[in-house]
């Protein structure tokens, strides 16, 4: 109770400046015609209204706290002439515009929207298209990027950038957006503390989501569909992932979530469908995945390099045309009480748990790691042969990689 | 020769053998579908049976058959027809009967399910169209093999050898090739490795169906961009009908010279 | 009628056929006989088109065989195993060898005559060896035709059938057709038989008619005549056969 009316308390006390500010209006035929104007003029924490209207601006530099909104969606374009909104103050707001044209260049990220060194922004409700960056946060804190729509029409990774940017920032929230058509479609780099949360992230050129040496961060309830890979994960630390999709990630060397050098980070009840591979790991350790779904994915999980101690427990493998990859011959890693699909054992005392070991890993896959052409034989007799008598006498794949306790029925949670 | 068709046809059709087969089929669907309710699980599932029992049934039923009509088959070459209507004839009328028997007892099932209705079809229809493929080639096959051979068990033997060798040896040899030239590329190897043999052929045909391809990688690609193309598709049709055709062709140039 | 120049068939190293001349213009029962192995059977299935001659020609009605499938129209067989497809019934197979050959067919006389019958419905698993050797009777003189080959007529024929038959071969003999007859039980060839082609290793070693047999022979049934045209050849089957 205590924190609750500090929490109100502490709203108030925000509030407090803006009781006091000024409300500016402008349109296409006021006075103050343009925004770059209007912020001039405005002292800190006003509030500048923008009528419905186009308004071709570009580098609106915003120094002092602001809440610029827009009403019934004004249009901003940058005529491609590089960055649109730069904001390099704490608490500004922007919101209901529709940022068009940022200009493209091969030296300078611009942005729709940059935060640069600035505490408790918001950005949401804005519409961003035919954009370079999207919105761009660095050396950002306590932010909040919501309910943006960002629709790029990216071709080439190389000149096109990406949706939603965090470089050096913590303590943000991102919930609510849509990224489509864009490099990557959210992307942090030696950011932590970050949340992501309910967003959609779908038809981009590389990533879905992208963490580079980010650590403590969190993403939940996210959708990641049909990007060139759905999420990568790399040298991070303290990664929680949670009710995400990863879907029809589809494609020769893609993925729903790739992990790389990752340790101690939890993945649960994630669904990943249809993707070429459900999960691509290299060297993690200490990481637990428990209550997901796999289904319908090429490999549902691929292991590669030194992976110790994680835990795979609960999951559901169903209808994958592989399991489980595994290269090399030791595993230090735990799996029990999965659910695989393709698991014939009975269960004869009736508890659940299958009498008989599972082996998720096929000769067969082991095969195509070493000659990638092989796999045209996949699905063969011979290579059925194969993996059954590998099945009983195992020769190529780690003796101690099995599930002790399949289940007999489908994991629920 | 449309008559001994006709009679070759419906002597099977009703024969148990081909209700079995039927049944087997209308089973199997049923219970891929309606208790496991995944369709695309269930297509793979089907695609294995059609790459391993289809090419089994029709080689064993199509010896079977040659060699326990040996009477009958005397009987009609004393009546003025050709020789090679005769065995087209009923050569036809195997093939067609079990062409059948799966057309119609995985078709039910999957009509019941509204299979019609789901984009599911084209993947359904390849499916067929091999296993029909499929049924026809190793029938001729058979015919080949039975009308070589007078002793049964000879006959037999080799078309369960031919069976072996086409299902399962030959890919054991392919992948062993791969394995041993594994620094060369392989990609045009193995895709003219795989159009040679109508089963590794229909086999591919339904996995690219199945959107499988991107899991193949690059020489997946390969494949995808050799088989979505009209003119590959018009290449591996030729290349299951000279399958069909060549046997065929072979099976009554044999059945000219033979005494009976 | 039927005529065959220097016909020969070997299979692998056995020579069944060794430069056969044969020329049947008699009308009547010409009886093909010879002791076990001497090409009775391929020479028949010679005639029918069903094995292939390595040399020599056959001509039907100064036709050549081997040009044309059609001249078997004209000619009935009657197979030596009366083996049928099991699924079919007896009025199946009848009326689909009525379709397949298109002619008028006097099926009903002969099952009538035959006393088919009741076996009409019945499939043919479940038919005995006589019966299945009546509707193969049926099948063979369905169609009227000038030539009639008979492979083992009388094979698991009760006595009574068996009378049928001779009853019936000589009906068709009083039309002036030709028959050709192989058999073992020499007593039914002699009872319908008027000629009697001898063959011995794949030649033929008589061709005239059973009375000219027995003069030859200077034996009164044919039986013996028979064997003693095999001793006059100093046969090893003879040899056999009496030891």
């Amino acid at each position: 109770m205590v924190l609750r009316y500090l929490h109100i308390a502490c709203v108030f006390l925000c509030c407090v400046p803006v009781l006091f500010a000024q409300k500016t209006e402008i349109c296409n035929t006021c006075k103050v015609s343009t925004i770059t104007q209007a912020v001039e003029m405005a002292k800190p924490f006003d509030t500048i209204q923008v009528k419905a209207g186009t308004y071709k601006e570009h580098n609106i530099s915003i120094t002092k706290p602001l809440s610029i909104i827009g009403e019934g969606m004004p249009v901003i374009d940058g005529e491609n002439k590089g960055e649109i909104i730069t904001i390099r103050s704490d608490s500004v707001t922007i919101s209901g515009f529709t940022i068009v044209n940022v200009g493209t260049s091969y030296t300078t990220d611009y942005a729709a929207i940059r935060v640069v060194k600035s505490r408790n922004f918001t950005i949401r409700d804005n519409i961003l298209e035919r954009l370079f960056f999207g919105i761009y946060l660095e050396k950002a804190r306590q932010g909040k990027v919501l309910n943006n729509t960002i629709k790029g029409n990216a071709v080439n990774e190389y000149n096109s950038g990406n949706g939603i940017q965090l470089w050096y920032s913590d303590h943000v929230e991102v919930t609510g957006n849509t990224v489509q058509n864009v490099r990557d479609g959210i992307y942090l780099e030696f950011s932590d503390h970050i949340d992501i949360k309910n967003n959609k992230s779908i038809d981009n050129l590389r990533y879905g989501l992208h963490f580079m040496f980010s650590n403590h961060n969190t993403y939940t309830s996210n959708l990641f569909e049909n990007n060139g890979a759905g999420v990568a994960v790399m040298f991070s630390k303290f990664i929680i992932m949670q009710d995400n999709i990863f879907r029809k990630n589809w494609g020769p060397s893609s993925y729903g979530l790739l992990l790389k050098e990752i340790t101690d980070s939890k993945l649960t009840r994630n669904t990943f469908e249809n993707n070429t591979q459900g999960v691509h790991a290299e060297g993690i350790s200490r990481m637990t995945f428990t209550e997901n779904d796999f289904a319908n994915n090429g490999y549902a999980i691929k292991i590669q390099g030194a992976c110790y101690s994680n835990t795979f427990s609960r999951n559901n493998f169903l209808y994958n045309a592989f399991d489980l990859s595994y290269s090399g011959r030791m595993n230090e890693n735990n799996f029990d009480y999965n659910y695989w699909s393709d698991y014939y054992g009975y269960d004869l005392n009736r508890d659940g748990i299958g009498d008989v070991p599972y082996r998720p890993v096929k000769l067969f896959s082991h095969m195509t790691d070493q000659i990638p052409e092989a796999i045209v034989l996949l699905r063969s007799t011979f290579t059925g042969l194969m993996d059954f008598s590998e099945k009983i006498t195992p020769v190529f794949t780690p003796p101690g990689l099995m599930d002790n306790s399949p289940k007999i029925k489908k994991n629920k949670w | 020769m449309l008559k001994i068709i006709r009679y070759s046809f419906f002597d099977l059709a009703r024969s148990r053998w081909s209700y079995a087969y039927f049944l087997f089929y209308l089973l199997l669907g049923t219970v891929l579908l309606f208790l496991n309710n995944n369709l695309s699980g269930a297509i793979i599932t089907l695609m294995n049976v059609n790459i391993i029992l289809v090419p089994l049934i029709a080689t064993v039923f199509g010896v079977m058959y040659h060699y326990n009509s040996r009477e009958f088959t005397n009987l009609l070459l004393a009546q003025p027809l050709k020789r090679s209507a005769i065995f087209t004839g009923q050569y036809f009328g195997i093939a067609g009967s079990l062409s059948l028997s799966l057309v119609l007892g995985l078709g039910i099932p999957f009509a019941a399910y509204g299979l019609f209705r789901s984009a599911m079809i084209w993947n359904f229809a390849v499916l067929l169209i091999t296993g029909v493929a499929l049924t026809f080639i190793f029938t001729s096959l058979a015919f080949n093999i039975a009308l070589s051979n007078e002793n049964r068990i000879k006959g037999f033997g080799y078309a369960i050898l031919l069976w072996l060798l086409l299902a399962v040896v030959y890919d054991g040899i392919f992948l062993l090739l791969l394995a041993g030239f594994q620094e060369y590329p392989l990609e045009k190897f193995s895709l003219v490795a795989t159009v040679f043999n109508p089963v590794d052929l229909s086999r591919i045909l339904i996995l690219l169906k199945l959107d499988i391809s991107a899991l193949m990688g690059y020489t997946g690609a390969v494949f995808k961009q050799f088989f979505g193309t009209s003119a590959g598709g018009i290449f591996s049709s030729l290349m299951l009908s000279l399958w069909i055709l060549l046997p065929l062709w072979r099976m009554r140039r044999i059945a000219k010279k033979k005494d009976f | 009628m039927v005529n065959i120049q220097n016909l020969n068939k070997a299979f692998g190293r056995n020579q069944v056929l060794d430069n056969l001349s044969l020329e049947i213009d008699q009308k009547g029962v010409t009886a093909i006989l010879g002791p076990n192995g001497s090409g009775k059977t391929t020479l028949i299935k010679s005639i029918l088109g069903m094995v292939i001659p390595d040399k020599g020609a056959i001509t039907i009605n100064g036709k050549d065989i081997k040009k044309d499938v059609l001249y078997r129209e004209n000619l009935d067989y009657l197979p030596q195993i009366a083996d049928f497809p099991d699924n079919l019934k007896v009025k199946e197979l009848i009326k689909m060898i009525k379709d397949l050959r298109n002619k008028p067919a006097r099926d009903e006389t002969l099952i009538r005559f035959f006393g088919l019958g009741p076996f009409l419905d019945k499939k043919f698993n479940t038919l005995s060896g006589g019966t299945r050797q009546k509707v193969n009777l049926v099948l063979a003189f369905m169609f009227d035709s000038p030539l009639i080959i008979l492979d083992e007529p009388s094979s698991g024929l009760d006595p009574v059938s068996l009378i049928r038959l001779k009853e019936w071969i000589n009906r068709e003999k009083a039309q002036g057709k030709i028959i050709l007859v192989t058999s073992h039980i020499m007593s039914f060839v002699e009872e319908i038989a008027e000629n009697i082609a001898f063959l011995l290793d794949g030649k033929i070693y008589f061709n005239g008619s059973l009375s000219e047999l027995k003069i030859k022979t200077g034996r009164e049934d044919l039986e013996h005549a028979i064997a003693a045209l095999l001793l006059e050849n100093d046969h090893p089957a003879l040899v056999y056969h009496e030891s």
